[in-house]
């Protein structure tokens, strides 16, 4: 169950709708062929619905835009980092719960 | 008894799908709680060649999707949330949520699972994600033609190590003892693998490296002395410890490694308390035996709770 709040970003537009956003942004760094990633799906759409209008709630696929996740050192995925005013609040990488990543969000707040 | 529910699982992975959907099937009033989505460490597993059915195998997420799909076509219902804790103890459990809500019912399926054990060397915290990992199918294509190390000498370090030559340049093995644990074929698979090599008697004393991630490992062999390999990642598959953060470990009965005890038929040392998968005392951590003791346990609380009704009647 995919949320149409949840925008889809790659690397030509990831300096517009993230780093230039007016509101804080958390990117999910997935990739298909990632279980765990797939397996939060349903997670990140529900926070999308949530947080909407507070939060944008993006994702980024790393196979087909490889130049941001390596800029940002990613190594493992999904990694979800929480952007505000171009800058980086915090990040959590693995498959975690609801309610961290709620919390994480709650910092950008 | 009143009770929000007859049956309460916390945890939805193999096991506790499984115990899901003989619940829903018996028509008793039960609930799945789960902390994300459902899955649980079979995620990471990328590819699974020994869960019967599957002739060809199947991947990890999409056993999951299928276990999920079939308790849901029976009516399971499921909730996400954290649990926090549970008081188990009396006939009337409460499980408590993080929002502050709670649950009652009359018996528990504990599947909360199992997490993968870390080393608690230096650096290891430090470069998670930077180059240090806990699941090669996550994470082994970002590391195309680099040269990493598997640590660990069970089937998950021994399948992953052989998984990830089709990205890695070299893949070393690095385990503590002289021989592996893993199953006959996955060994022989990978030493088949001309880019799977193994350095025996040997642990990971320190990772090093900086802003970019991992640089090099120090090797310290049984015999005392020590050595450094240059890698870019290091993937850390030495089984597993127990998610027993919201369990009552005053009232359950755990073995040394804090994973819970259950008889044959799953049961705890307590009333209608049943404990499955990776979270139970076992020797054996497949998906095959999570599943089949799901379906135990419901049954076993089946058992219960009918047991539970004829006392109450007299």
């Amino acid at each position: 169950m995919g949320s149409d709040k949840v925008i889809q970003i790659s690397d030509s537009d990831f300096d517009n709708k993230v780093l230039k956003s007016t509101i804080p942004s958390l990117v999910d760094f997935w990739a298909p062929w990632c279980g765990p990633c797939k397996a939060i799906g349903p997670v990140i759409s529900e926070l999308a619905e949530e947080f909407d209008g507070k939060i944008q709630i993006t994702k980024m696929n790393v196979d087909d835009s490889p130049s941001t996740p390596g800029k940002y050192g990613i190594r493992a995925i999904p990694t979800l980092i929480l952007f505000k005013d171009g800058k980086i609040v915090d990040q959590i990488t693995g498959a975690v719960g609801k309610a961290q990543l709620t919390a994480l969000i709650n910092k950008a707040l | 008894m009143d009770t929000d529910f007859q049956l309460i699982i916390v945890g939805g992975g193999p096991a506790g799908l499984t115990a899901g959907l003989y619940a829903a099937r018996s028509r008793l009033k039960a609930l799945l709680v789960e902390k994300g989505a459902v899955g649980g460490q079979v995620l990471t597993t990328e590819w699974i060649d020994n869960y019967p059915g599957f002739p060809e195998g199947i991947s990890g997420f999409d056993l999951i999707d299928k276990m999920a799909a079939q308790a849901k076509r029976f009516g399971l219902e499921t909730k996400i949330a954290t649990v926090t804790s549970m008081d188990l103890a009396p006939p009337v459990k409460t499980i408590f949520f993080e929002d502050n809500s709670q649950f009652t019912c009359q018996s528990v399926i504990i599947a909360n699972g199992a997490r993968p054990n870390t080393l608690g060397i230096p650096g290891e915290k430090e470069l998670t994600g930077k180059g240090v990992s806990y699941c090669a199918t996550c994470d082994g294509p970002f590391y195309r033609d680099q040269e990493v190390v598997v640590v660990g000498g069970g089937d998950t370090a021994v399948q992953e190590a052989e998984h990830l030559t089709k990205f890695a340049s070299k893949v070393t093995v690095v385990h503590r003892r002289d021989t592996l644990r893993a199953t006959r074929i996955l060994q022989e698979k990978a030493m088949a693998n001309s880019r799977v090599s193994f350095i025996w008697n040997t642990e990971v004393i320190a990772i090093k490296g900086g802003e970019s991630g991992v640089e090099r490992l120090v090797l310290r062999a049984t015999d005392g002395t020590e050595s450094e390999i240059n890698v870019q990642g290091i993937f850390i598959l030495i089984g597993t410890i127990p998610n027993n953060e919201s369990l009552p470990l005053d009232q359950l009965e755990t073995d040394s490694s804090d994973f819970v005890k259950t008889d044959q038929e799953m049961r705890t040392n307590l009333p209608g308390v049943m404990a499955v998968g990776d979270i139970r005392s076992k020797n054996v951590r497949q998906v095959i035996n999570a599943a089949g003791e799901g379906a135990t346990a419901t049954l076993a609380a089946e058992t219960y709770l009918h047991q539970l009704k004829s006392t109450t009647i007299d």
